[in-house]
């Protein structure tokens, strides 16, 4: 078990490093991009003595190193910093906008893993088949639309034309569980694609799973078909399946912009979206290490996961 | 990729300024205004009492405030105009209409003005007083700050102003200044109670005199207002009003067709165009809300010579501009800021595209195959479009275009001082304002880089006569000028687009963006 335990330190490590590169990344970028949280602000009225107060008053007019080593140090205690346009505290922006995109992700991730995995034994199981031809190019249909036209359609279609569910939860702020049914269209739409790759991924591990070597010892051992399926070759085609399902429950958590920005849920990337338009640094930072870390937990998770499932496949660390 | 996924309006509406705003615009709505100025023209209902309005704004996320000084974006203004006053807001042809303000009055040489207040309360009962204004214009001009107002009321010599009573007030200005109450209504001069600016106040429970008080605001999603009996101006007649936050303009349609929101700000002209006809919404058009131009900086190359912009001028194809730029939502433009406002010169000739003659211009100026290169940016809807189209006409006169997109975040800073031709639009204010922050040789955002000491001379003339026609004549001198050789060429106006639920009335048709009547609840009813 101490391989394991050095290779969890060792990713942990590499993880940190990681966060840490995206965080100096996402700062010399912004420090790049045209113009700063001043210009933004003043907007179409850039009067350069008001530029100049509003830099005053933001502390953009110091260096820029000394703004990243106080935000730095502020984050070794915790402190993500205070907002540039508000002056409210940047985790108060994070812990808001957590919710409602934690909800749409933990929904999400739920009807994900059993329709994601039924649809994609199903089609295993009837590989070639009327079945299998069905569910295979029905999800490459839908995977191939983007989720701006599925939203829309879908809008049009079921709340606006039949009036079944409402077109937005305009309104309902993070109060999304009290209204139920504003939810989902957004979980639709992001369950669309994520499901059509599950499913196709664990198709295809499992077809690969049926026609190995160690499946058709077990068959001829008299194994029974369904035991075949579930025990022996599902664990083998899980392991990618388990990465793409990290990386998804990585998308959805950072934020989906477009689902958010069509259905009005204030979640972390309406905040994210936000705070780039306004040039709003230390709430991009703040983001930047949330998702940072976010991504490097779920992939090792995953990792770990995989290396439980199918130690043979050797998992890089 | 996001840019194509969030084309159009901005979630930072432009708004006009630190100056003004007009009402002057004629709609039509859905229940058949006809021209007259609110949606229930036809009178098929009288005002109701109750009922909670939500309505839908694009909207600035976490960073919004309930500070009224800090207003920037169309939500905040709204917010501010449903919970205070000013002491006069902008009627329908962008003149000062006194509000709080019951009555003014100036010395003979223009530099004293004398303000009565009405008498108002706040919201918690006590009475709006002199010292109220001078706390809260005292306010927005503290240097250490920077808010939206102060160049606004920077004609004002606050040490010297004082209150001469309860509701008197004595403003010293530093210069004759025969538009101030244009002043008094400048975007954010919003009137706070005394000491109210003290750390977060403005965000936990907020105290105006204006038609709504608090009930509650979450930056971004939601912020709801309940009636204030002794409104002034009359209870309003809704009982609750909500503003709610969406940032794409789908979202808001899809709100209001689907019944979540009963009013939605800012659609797209296709919006409009799909659903003017169905009648399943009200659209309403607020008409000469946005002036659409080009920006020729007359101080460079090849633009420092007039007849080079004359041919510029002559270039434009006005009404292919605004059904292409546009989408048709708008009317032609003369090259002159503020039509329909108070003292626009309309006698002046509708300028036409004359290529002939454009021809000609350059070829004087030494100007042949002339190579330009034009600055625009997706900051604004249209932009990018008018440029091509712009681009298109210019080649026939033969001259070259290149167009060169910008950051959308820092558009209006980069277009100040650099590049010699832009992209440009303003919502509206009055014209003495355009001139006073555009025009002159001191103004802040002089992007044509007008600076003439003469015209300097007509303005202060202008805001030394004490006689409105002798104004109005001075006004139509520096019209006319800026009409020949002028740095805007101002092709367009465009129609601000509001949707509104079947049974939302009461709502202003002719009130530019920026406008007192402009997205003002407190007239309006539920059917």
């Amino acid at each position: 078990m101490s391989g394991l335990r050095s290779f969890v330190a060792r990713r942990l490590l590499l993880g940190a490093l990681q966060t840490v590169a995206v965080v100096l990344l996402v700062f010399a970028l912004t420090e790049a991009l045209p113009g700063d949280a001043a210009v933004a602000l003043a907007g179409d009225q850039p009067d350069p003595a008001r530029i100049a107060a509003i830099r005053e008053a933001m502390h953009l007019d110091r260096p820029a190193h000394e703004r990243l080593a106080d935000w730095a140090a502020g984050l070794l205690h915790g402190d993500l910093g205070t907002s540039l346009a508000s002056g409210r505290p940047v985790g108060q922006y994070v812990s808001d906008g957590f919710g409602p995109t934690l909800l749409l992700a933990t929904l999400t991730v739920a009807l994900l893993v059993p329709i994601g995995f039924g649809l994609g034994v199903l089609a295993a199981r009837h590989e070639g088949r009327l079945v299998d031809q069905l569910i295979s190019s029905v999800t490459l249909v839908v995977y191939a639309m983007p989720e701006f036209a599925l939203g829309v359609l879908l809008v049009t279609v079921l709340a606006l034309r039949l009036g079944w569910l409402p077109p937005t939860a305009v309104g309902y702020g993070t109060d999304l569980l009290g209204h139920p049914s504003a939810l989902v269209l957004p979980v639709l739409v992001l369950l669309s694609r994520p499901v059509c790759s599950l499913s196709r991924l664990v198709r295809a591990g499992m077809i690969d799973a049926l026609a190995s070597p160690y499946v058709a010892q077990a068959r001829r051992y008299g194994v029974s078909g369904a035991r075949i399926r579930y025990a022996h070759a599902l664990p083998g085609a899980l392991a990618p399946a388990a990465q793409q399902l990290a990386r998804t429950v990585d998308w959805l958590l950072c934020g989906v912009i477009v689902v958010e920005a069509l259905y009005v849920i204030p979640g972390l990337g309406t905040v994210l979206l936000n705070a780039v338009a306004e040039r709003d640094v230390p709430v991009v930072q703040g983001l930047a290490v949330l998702f940072g870390v976010l991504t490097v937990v779920l992939n090792l998770g995953a990792d770990l996961v995989a290396h439980r499932l199918a130690p043979r496949t050797g998992v890089a660390a | 990729m996001h840019d194509e996924r969030f084309p159009g309006p901005h979630r930072r509406g432009f708004l006009a300024a630190t100056g003004a705003a007009t009402l002057g615009a004629l709609a039509l709505t859905g229940c058949g205004g006809s021209g007259t100025e609110r949606s229930d023209a036809k009178g098929d209902s009288t005002p109701r009492r109750g009922g909670r309005l939500r309505a839908a704004f694009a909207g600035g996320g976490g960073s919004e405030t309930l500070d009224p000084h800090l207003a920037n974006l169309f939500a905040d203004a709204a917010r501010a105009k449903a919970q205070y006053d000013k002491l006069a807001d902008y009627g329908a042809d962008l003149s000062a209409q006194p509000r709080l303000a019951e009555k003014w009055e100036a010395n003979k040489t223009l530099d004293r003005w004398r303000i009565t207040l009405r008498r108002a309360t706040f919201h918690d009962g006590r009475p709006v007083t002199a010292a109220d204004v001078l706390y809260s214009y005292r306010r927005i001009a503290d240097p250490g700050q920077a808010f939206r107002a102060r160049a606004s009321l920077e004609p004002i010599d606050l040490d010297a102003s004082r209150a001469t009573g309860e509701r008197g007030i004595e403003f010293v200005l530093k210069r004759p200044t025969a538009e101030f109450p244009n002043v008094l209504a400048a975007f954010g001069a919003y009137i706070v109670p005394e000491g109210a600016g003290a750390a977060g106040g403005f965000d936990k429970k907020p105290i105006g005199s204006g038609p709504f008080r608090f009930v509650s605001f979450t930056p971004g999603r939601s912020a709801v207002f309940r009636r204030y009996d002794d409104y002034w101006d009359g209870a309003p007649h809704l009982e609750e009003l909500e503003f709610v936050v969406a940032n794409e303009e789908s979202a808001r349609v899809n709100a209001l067709l689907g019944g979540q929101v009963e009013y939605a700000h800012e659609l797209n002209p296709t919006t409009a165009r799909a659903h003017e006809s169905r009648g399943q919404i009200g659209i309403v058009r607020l008409r000469n809300s946005a002036m659409q131009a080009f920006c020729m900086k007359t101080d460079r190359a090849p633009f420092d010579d007039k007849r080079v912009r004359e041919a510029f001028f002559l270039i434009a194809d006005r009404e292919e501009l605004v059904d292409g730029a546009l989408s048709g939502a708008g009317t032609v433009g003369n090259d002159l800021f503020g039509k329909g406002y108070e003292y626009y010169a309309d006698g002046l000739p509708q300028r036409e595209q004359d290529l002939d003659r454009a021809r000609a211009l350059l070829k004087q100026a030494g100007a042949e195959k002339l190579k330009v290169t034009l600055d625009a940016s997706a900051v604004a809807a249209g932009f990018v479009e008018a440029a091509g189209i712009f681009r298109d006409q210019a080649k026939k006169a033969g001259v070259t275009i290149e167009v060169k997109l910008g950051s959308k975040d820092s558009y209006w800073a980069d277009i100040l001082d650099n590049g010699s031709l832009c992209c440009y639009r303003s919502g509206a204010m009055p014209i003495e304002a355009h001139i006073s922050q555009r025009l002159l040789t001191d103004s802040t955002t002089n992007a044509t880089k007008w600076k003439h000491k003469d015209f300097d001379a007509l303005y202060q003339q202008a805001q030394s006569t004490r006689d409105k026609a002798e104004r109005a004549a001075v006004h139509e001198r520096m019209q006319r000028r800026l009409y020949a050789e002028g740095g805007f060429l101002i092709w367009g106006f465009a129609d601000w687009i509001l949707g509104t639920a079947r049974n939302v009335k009461g709502v202003a048709t002719e009130a530019p963006a920026n406008t007192l009547d402009w997205a003002r609840f407190d007239k309006v009813w539920l059917a």
